[in-house]
């Protein structure tokens, strides 16, 4: 029974993983400049590997396997905002311009997100 | 040196879990000896002090952790909605925040947390000012960076002692 619910949960988190992953790199192509770009790509990093790596901790149980693959989420949180901070660092000392949109479809895009709080 | 042996002991109990030796006298001895080496080159280094190892943050980042989590599923969740909303809502800006840490690791931690969560990336910390580039004006509306700063802070404020 307990296994029955460690799969399930463990298929989840890998095809939630995967779907994160996926629309992260719909988001790459998408994107107009380096810097969104970078925002998408922050989404594979983050929750992409993070529910990848937790439907794999449900498969490995409670062994040193797991151990090891908590440690490797510890690693990529660690270097993953290093390395998107050295690129967007980077392209703004290279003097890439950030792309902007004009304020008042900025406006009508803020309401259309809802605007709620985040 | 409380500092040093507490380095020792983390790094002996990471080797421990990596290498999956409990039992072969030669082998731990052997994993001792390189967890000591890497202490000595520290210390000659110069890298053994409270941003080096953090030992005096202490439980508080272990609050601090899920919260940040749960921010980051949240924001991930926002970021795939407009990246699936096929007008592409975007409105890219870069802004200032101030940042209240004292310390270099606490506006690290700080920094860090802001690229972490999707949405939002430090570019550049200058002194207190942090630099970011959000991808939709709703990232910034403030809140939720502030709520980010106080329990940043709070985490920092934890290390007041001389460990």
């Amino acid at each position: 029974m307990i296994d029955l619910i460690l799969e399930v949960l463990s298929w989840i988190s890998i095809l939630s993983g995967l779907f994160f992953m996926i629309v992260g790199t719909i988001g790459v192509v998408r994107m107009p400049d380096v810097y969104t770009r970078l925002h998408a790509a922050g989404m594979t990093d983050t929750m992409g590997a993070g529910l990848l790596l937790l439907g794999m901790c449900f498969q490995a149980g409670l062994t040193l396997v797991l151990v090891r693959l908590i440690l490797i989420y510890v690693f990529l949180l660690f270097t993953s905002p290093i390395s998107t901070h050295a690129l967007a660092s980077a392209a703004l000392s290279g003097g890439v311009k950030p792309y902007t949109v004009p304020a008042d479809r900025a406006r009508e895009f803020n309401s259309l997100n809802g605007g709620q709080h985040s | 040196m409380l500092r040093a042996l507490g380095l020792g002991a983390i790094l002996f109990i990471f080797w421990l879990l990596l290498s999956g030796h409990y039992t072969d006298t030669l082998l731990i001895g052997l994993g001792l000896g390189s967890c000591g080496l890497v202490v000595g080159l520290a210390m000659r280094m110069d890298l053994v002090d409270h941003e080096g190892v953090p030992l005096q943050l202490g439980g508080r980042f272990w609050v601090y952790f899920p919260w940040l989590m749960k921010e980051i599923f949240i924001a991930n969740v926002n970021v795939a909605r407009v990246i699936l909303n096929p007008k592409l809502p975007i409105s890219p800006v870069v802004t200032h925040f101030r940042a209240s840490q004292e310390s270099d690791l606490g506006k690290t931690i700080y920094a860090n947390s802001i690229t972490l969560t999707p949405g939002t990336i430090t570019t550049s910390i200058q002194g207190q000012d942090l630099e970011i580039h959000a991808l939709t004006l709703k990232d910034i509306d403030g809140r939720e960076e502030d709520q980010m700063n106080h329990r940043v802070s709070w985490v920092e404020s934890g290390s007041r002692g001389n460990l």
